[in-house]
């Protein structure tokens, strides 16, 4: 342990102690000698951040980590006064690799530090299985960008998430398909994985549910990349469009055998896909696939975000950044209501908060997930994905009018997505 | 029938592939009985490093045309492929050629875990696309489509598997190494130097697999540092199947192989409908009227007919369709 670290340690001691005694409404009492007097007291509060920092999705990672860090500065900046005392909120970054073995070790590591609340993870499933410890230990965690149903599914106290949910998604974008595509047949596809079949069956029941004709489901496996079997199959049938629930390392081949193939339709996809190695795995294919995202596009985020990140690290955002912007800031609002850094208190602020966001306005429902989520539908042009409308509330509403109404200012010229390939992380 | 020839299409690129890499696995089972489990990772490694130099081309020059880049890409990819495969049986299999059966095999799956994390560690874990420099062509057979890219894998695997015969059967090399396949000994009595018959084994061997992970990522557009575990897998496979030890049943093996897989995974669906015998129970009556469909395998079983096939073929004929001698315990 470097001395720092011990030093922050010691000095998250005393936060606790103290904080817990004005929460009583007590006079602070004296700090011990191991503390110097400052005419000033000023207490640090620690905040959690987990994501992958190495790997292959270490720039979503760090572009996660870049978000909290940016509401932690901006609260230490204007200050917080909690329970009478300054506090100063310093973000603890860990690197869970994206593996979920990797990722309970920092959790715990997280708890044993008595972080007081926690951003993250990144990935569903690290999200998952850390989710148990953060709840045994009472400490909140937000995640900006863990889809999977089963994370708020458990019925853990204190686990969030401000993104939308994998289940609101395949509804979306089958809804999507249906009302701008038109199709009469459709053609479902899924790899086999806990993410790919799951999504894949909210689509097949949305289109069912609109009284589109679904083909029997084909399925690959996360590895499959010989797809031609199958799509001939499946042009024997005449689809008008195909949904593949899956990641781009898959999906991408098999777009491309598909035209290759002479198939003409529509080809769709959730998450998984959606982004811009599908063009680089399928070329001219790729263009003018149809993809969904949960939450809203990078570039929808509150223009105070957007300028702020670009100020605060000189680069543009590249995905769920406004989301762990919004889940540091909701920790930090939910200890300003409540008056206190103490888990305990601060938590049943945080699950009746309603919070004007980056993303928009956050509340929860009583689970810990996103009351009426966006998702976001792309369109792939020129070999970047494009936001072409987002869902909100069941209403279907193209970018600009969506940041009309959050009141944002248009975007800049250069839209954030074309800088950098956004990635969904990878289901597992 | 388009939709049958299509996939007959389909079969018998991928089966072109599988038989340029079984012709691998075949001749040095053939030389030494020695199953090179890590040849699927040489693939992998022609396939990475053909890719790494097509993609500094085509940024670097993209006038050039695509023909030129690709064949740039075999042209690194084929040294490099063979120094592995020297090196391979110099360090991993020479030093225990007369060690028991188990221990040059152990050492091959060995080989092929580190050579994949070799690749991990240069190429990380993300897949590579493959540049989109070559246009797509699609020509027209009778209904069904066949991109150029398609025909160039065959005509190129018909050509090496020619030369190579030639080779084996028309060289003085080739006799040496026919020689050596029927027995070490007596060969090297008559004069044949079998250490060197041997490391030029592995380097052709090396080298067809250079050119087949070029066609296999050319033709799917992507390449990932654990590509070469199933395609090796198929391959063996294959070569089992025409029996292993025997060039033409290597051939014949790979192309029937990728047949079978490609008429099962597009027909296995339909032959497995239970709707089709719905008049079974009155519960399927139901459920057919409602979805139309219960399908008992579908088309995710893909991989497995390969093996099925391995299975049925050591099963029924352990020597192999083609096989002279019965194989031994692999």
């Amino acid at each position: 342990m470097t001395l720092k670290q011990g030093l922050s340690l010691s000095l998250a001691a005393t936060v606790i102690a103290l904080v817990s005694a004005c929460g009583k409404q007590e006079p602070p009492p004296l700090p011990k000698a191991e503390a110097p007097k400052p005419a000033e007291q000023i207490v640090t509060v620690k905040i959690g951040h987990v994501a992958p920092l190495t790997g292959g999705i270490a720039h979503l990672g760090k572009d996660n980590e870049n978000g909290a860090r940016l509401a932690i500065e901006e609260a230490n900046a204007r200050g917080v006064t909690l329970g009478g005392t300054k506090v100063k909120f310093d973000i603890v970054p860990e690197d869970d690799q994206a593996d979920p073995k990797v990722g309970t070790t920092v959790a715990q590591k997280l708890v044993d530090a008595k972080v007081a609340g926690v951003v993250g993870h990144l990935n569903s499933g690290t999200s998952i299985p850390a989710s148990s410890i953060y709840s045994q230990a009472g400490i909140p965690m937000i995640s900006g960008s863990a889809t999977n149903p089963k994370f708020t599914e458990q019925g853990f106290k204190g686990v969030f998430r401000v993104v939308g949910r994998d289940d609101q998604q395949g509804p979306a974008v089958a809804n999507y398909l249906a009302s701008q595509s038109k199709p009469k047949v459709v053609a479902v596809l899924d790899d086999a994985t806990a993410y790919g079949e799951g999504l894949a069956n909210e689509v097949e029941k949305t289109l069912k549910a609109a009284g589109i004709k679904v083909l029997p489901r084909e399925k690959g496996t996360d590895k499959t990349i010989d797809w031609k079997a199958v799509l001939t199959k499946i042009k024997g049938k005449k689809p008008d469009a195909i949904f593949y629930g899956g990641m781009d390392a898959t999906g991408g081949p098999l777009l491309k055998q598909g035209r290759e193939l002479g198939i003409k339709a529509v080809f769709s996809f959730g998450d998984g896909a959606c982004t811009d190695k599908m063009s680089e795995l399928a070329g001219q294919a790729a263009d003018g696939l149809i993809c969904s995202q949960a939450g809203i596009p990078v570039q929808a985020a509150s223009k105070r975000f957007l300028d702020g990140y670009k100020a605060k690290f000189n680069i543009d955002p590249i995905l769920y950044a406004p989301f762990t912007y919004d889940a540091a800031n909701l920790l930090i609002a939910a200890m300003v209501k409540a008056n206190s850094a103490e888990p305990a208190k601060y938590l049943p602020e945080l699950t009746k908060i309603g919070f004007e966001g980056a993303s928009g306005r956050i509340e929860f429902d009583e689970k810990g997930d996103r009351k009426d989520a966006e998702m976001t539908i792309f369109t792939m042009k020129g070999g970047k994905i494009t936001p072409i409308a987002i869902i909100k509330s069941g209403k279907t509403m193209s970018v600009e009018d969506y940041m009309k109404m959050a009141g944002a200012a248009p975007a800049p010229a250069a839209p954030v997505a074309a800088t950098e390939a956004p990635k969904a992380p990878e289901k597992k | 029938m388009d939709i049958f020839l299509q996939q007959l299409i389909n079969g018998l690129t991928a089966g072109s592939v599988y038989a340029v890499v079984a012709l691998g696995y075949t001749m040095v089972y053939g030389i030494i009985q020695l199953i090179n489990f890590a040849h699927g990772e040489v693939v992998m490694i022609g396939a990475m490093v053909a890719f790494s130099v097509i993609m500094a081309l085509a940024g670097a020059q993209p006038g050039l045309p695509p023909v030129v880049i690709v064949l740039a890409g075999v042209a690194a990819a084929v040294p490099v492929c063979m120094a592995v495969g020297y090196l391979l049986e110099r360090l991993a299999y020479r030093p225990l050629r007369h060690a028991p059966r188990l221990a040059p095999l152990i050492t091959a799956i060995g080989m092929s875990i580190v050579l994949q994390h070799l690749a991990l560690l240069i190429w990380s874990r993300d897949p590579i696309a493959f540049p989109q420099i070559i246009p797509l062509q699609v020509f027209e057979i009778g209904g069904a489509a066949i991109t150029g890219v398609q025909i160039a894998i065959m005509l190129v695997s018909v050509v090496m598997m020619a030369g190579l015969s030639a080779m084996i059967y028309r060289t003085r090399l080739g006799a040496a190494m026919r020689a050596t396949a029927e027995n070490p000994h007596v060969a090297s009595l008559m004069g044949v130097d079998i250490d060197r018959v041997i490391a030029v084994t592995f380097l052709i061997g090396a080298a067809l697999a250079a050119v087949a992970g070029v066609m296999v990522g050319t033709y799917y557009g992507i390449a990932h540092y654990t590509m070469g575990a199933t395609l090796g897998l198929k391959a063996f496979s294959a070569a089992v199947l025409g029996g292993i030890g025997n060039m033409a049943g290597a051939m014949l093996g790979g192309l029937l192989l990728g047949v079978v897989e490609a008429l099962g995974a597009g027909y296995v669906g339909e032959l497995t409908d239970l709707c089709h015998a719905s008049f079974l129970s009155d519960a399927l009556v139901e459920r057919c009227a409602r979805d139309g469909h219960l399908i008992l395998f579908g088309s995710n079983y893909q991989d497995v007919f390969a093996f099925l096939v391995l299975i049925l073929v050591l099963v029924f004929r352990p020597s192999g369709l083609l096989g002279e001698r019965v194989a031994d315990r692999a």
